[in-house]
């Protein structure tokens, strides 16, 4: 804590305080304001009829209440020629993202193990070959990657998703584990294997206990990078396979019909959903996922 | 045999992703690489022809406009986002009582995926029903704000949204900064009279530079890689008013079959993420060790 504002130098007036205070409360409301409009304006237009977005205000609320557009944005709206609305896209997002995230989470747990407490000759290699693995544009890998899942029959799948989003999640989840492993005495490890416990065994009954906090993390930052990713998704699915967001921006794009604003703003917050329930019950982790994810890295 | 495993266990266990790093990652830039070096098109083909794909490239108007939106993109966003997150922070350091409550607002955008940013956005920016149809409903008849469909101004609408995307996480890192700053050195100043402005000037900020570093690093990686929100803000329209070098990369890919041209763009794009990480990652590897 810096606590500048309650110890100011004498001559400042008490009244020239609280005015400060007050515009210092005005300038933080209004960056509110900033954040949260778009987020207003998108549920008080799913919430309205096409005709009152036609005739009324952007930001008025809607003078009628109907979850019409919800609706259509779940079952029906169209992506193209299909017209099940974002339903079967969402539980895609989900098929891809539990399991994305679970086996990118256990990999990078075994690694960032092996890399903070069973050090060997080229470890350390390893671990920076994988880090620079993290930063690359993934535009690099596009190509050769289609022809790898068509090489392995998993092109358009969700298990060739699954395996496009595990692949590229290992290098930040090891380095997740790794720097939470990194703070853990090795003496720890040591007196372990003196006793004769071995690798897997320390790994059970001494690391895994402590790991909660990094397991929560590792698995909030995953989730919100899987279910967020747009360009694995594009990439290397099919009509069927694609995952929510990748049919959210066909339902704003599609060019048939009346343009249903609307049901637009509904599905883009029913893509939203999962991220922001997380971001809202586990805000903590979700900054420190971040933090850990720029600064260390 | 069985001490033999005990032993290389460690090694065992980290092989297979060490293999697929090797394979999917190095192999793969590679692969990109070799492919930009042929005469590649629909198909890719592996007779190295020398730097010809790159000179096609650095010859199409549509890369020239999308670097030079890269470079008006990436330096405002960047810049935008580290000032207002350094004031947001600052102004957020004075003993907030809603802190918790107004950070969660602030940061809250970069949970969503910049799809749901850039529908939202879309929405709000367009003319026929958007903020310029209602500032005129108050009256302003004649006012205009069209830089959505605008090919001179569309750029700035995809600056304005990644910014209200990202600024909020600049804020959550500068402000861990500014909590990080050593309280007996800002105590001594403020016994020494010291105006509140001149320690943030002369002491606080300063001290911050390994932070406006990592901003930075994030930010214009970031910027680079920026594709899902062009797509679905302009969708590099009106024209090709806002491609940037990812979305010129994917349409060389997927729409117009030119593997040569994909693959060499491809590349300068990881080159210039390079150019800015790679020395990042060099010095952060270097200093762990010491």
């Amino acid at each position: 804590m810096t606590d500048l504002s309650m110890s100011r130098p004498q001559g400042q007036s008490r009244t020239g305080k609280i005015i400060l205070r007050w515009v210092l409360y005005l300038a933080l409301g209004l960056f509110a304001l900033f954040y949260l409009m778009p987020l207003f304006v998108m549920i008080t237009t799913s919430l309205k009829s096409l005709e009152e977005i036609r005739t009324g205000d952007l930001i008025a609320l809607p003078r009628e209440v109907t979850f019409d557009a919800w609706r259509t944005a779940w079952s029906g709206a169209c992506t193209g020629v299909q017209c099940e609305g974002v339903r079967p896209y969402f539980w895609n997002s989900v098929l891809i993202a539990i399991p994305g995230v679970a086996i990118s989470t256990l990999l990078g747990a075994m690694n960032g193990y092996v890399v903070a407490q069973w050090q060997f000759r080229g470890a350390n290699v390893i671990f920076s070959l994988m880090l620079f693995g993290c930063f690359i544009p993934f535009q690099v890998v596009l190509l050769p990657m289609a022809r790898m899942l068509g090489i392995m029959g998993i092109a358009g799948t969700i298990p060739g998703l699954i395996f496009v989003h595990v692949i590229y999640g290992i290098g930040f989840t090891t380095l997740f584990f790794r720097n939470y492993y990194v703070s853990i005495p090795s003496e720890l490890t040591k007196a372990a294997k003196v006793d004769g416990a071995g690798f897997f065994r320390i790994f059970w009954s001494i690391f895994l206990p402590l790991s909660l906090p990094i397991i929560v993390v590792t698995v909030i930052w995953q989730f919100t990078q899987i279910w967020n990713d747009f360009l694995f998704g594009v990439s290397f699915s099919q009509a069927g396979t694609q995952p929510v967001t990748v049919a959210l921006n066909n339902i704003v794009n599609s060019t048939t019909g009346v343009k249903e604003y609307n049901v637009d703003m509904a599905a883009a917050i029913i893509a939203a959903l999962p991220t922001l329930f997380v971001y809202v019950v586990a805000g903590k982790y979700f900054i420190r996922g971040l933090t850990a994810g720029s600064v260390k890295g | 045999m069985t001490k033999w495993l005990e032993e290389n266990t460690p090694k065992l266990v980290l092989a297979p992703s060490f293999i697929a790093v090797l394979i999917f990652v190095y192999g793969f830039i590679a692969w990109t690489a070799w492919v930009s070096l042929t005469r590649s098109r629909l198909l890719p083909r592996y007779d190295i022809e020398g730097f010809i794909q790159y000179e096609r490239l650095f010859a199409s108007p549509r890369w020239d406009t999308a670097l030079n939106n890269l470079f008006i993109f990436g330096i405002l966003f960047i810049v935008i986002a580290m000032v207002l997150g350094l004031v947001l922070a600052i102004l957020l350091d004075q003993n907030i009582r809603t802190e918790g409550a107004i950070r969660t607002i602030y940061l809250y955008p970069m949970a969503l995926s910049m799809i749901v940013t850039g529908t939202a956005w879309k929405w709000i920016l367009n003319p026929g029903l958007g903020v310029e149809a209602m500032v005129r409903g108050w009256g302003f008849e004649s006012f205009t704000f069209d830089w959505l469909v605008n090919p001179e101004m569309a750029i700035y609408t995809i600056v304005l949204a990644a910014i209200w995307q990202s600024s909020g996480f600049v804020m959550a890192l500068f402000l861990a900064g500014l909590r990080s700053v050593d309280g007996e050195i800002i105590k001594a100043a403020q016994v020494d009279g010291i105006p509140t402005w001149r320690i943030y000037t002369a002491i606080i900020i300063p001290s911050m530079a390994p932070i406006f570093l990592s901003a930075f690093i994030v930010l214009s990686h970031l910027a680079i890689k920026s594709f899902d929100l062009v797509i679905a803000l302009t969708g590099g329209g009106p024209g090709y008013a806002t491609d940037l070098p990812a979305t010129y990369m994917y349409a060389m890919a997927f729409s117009r079959g030119d593997i040569g041209q994909a693959a060499s763009s491809a590349m300068i794009m990881m080159m210039v993420v390079f150019a800015i990480v790679v020395p990042y990652l060099y010095s952060e590897l270097r200093s762990k060790d010491d």
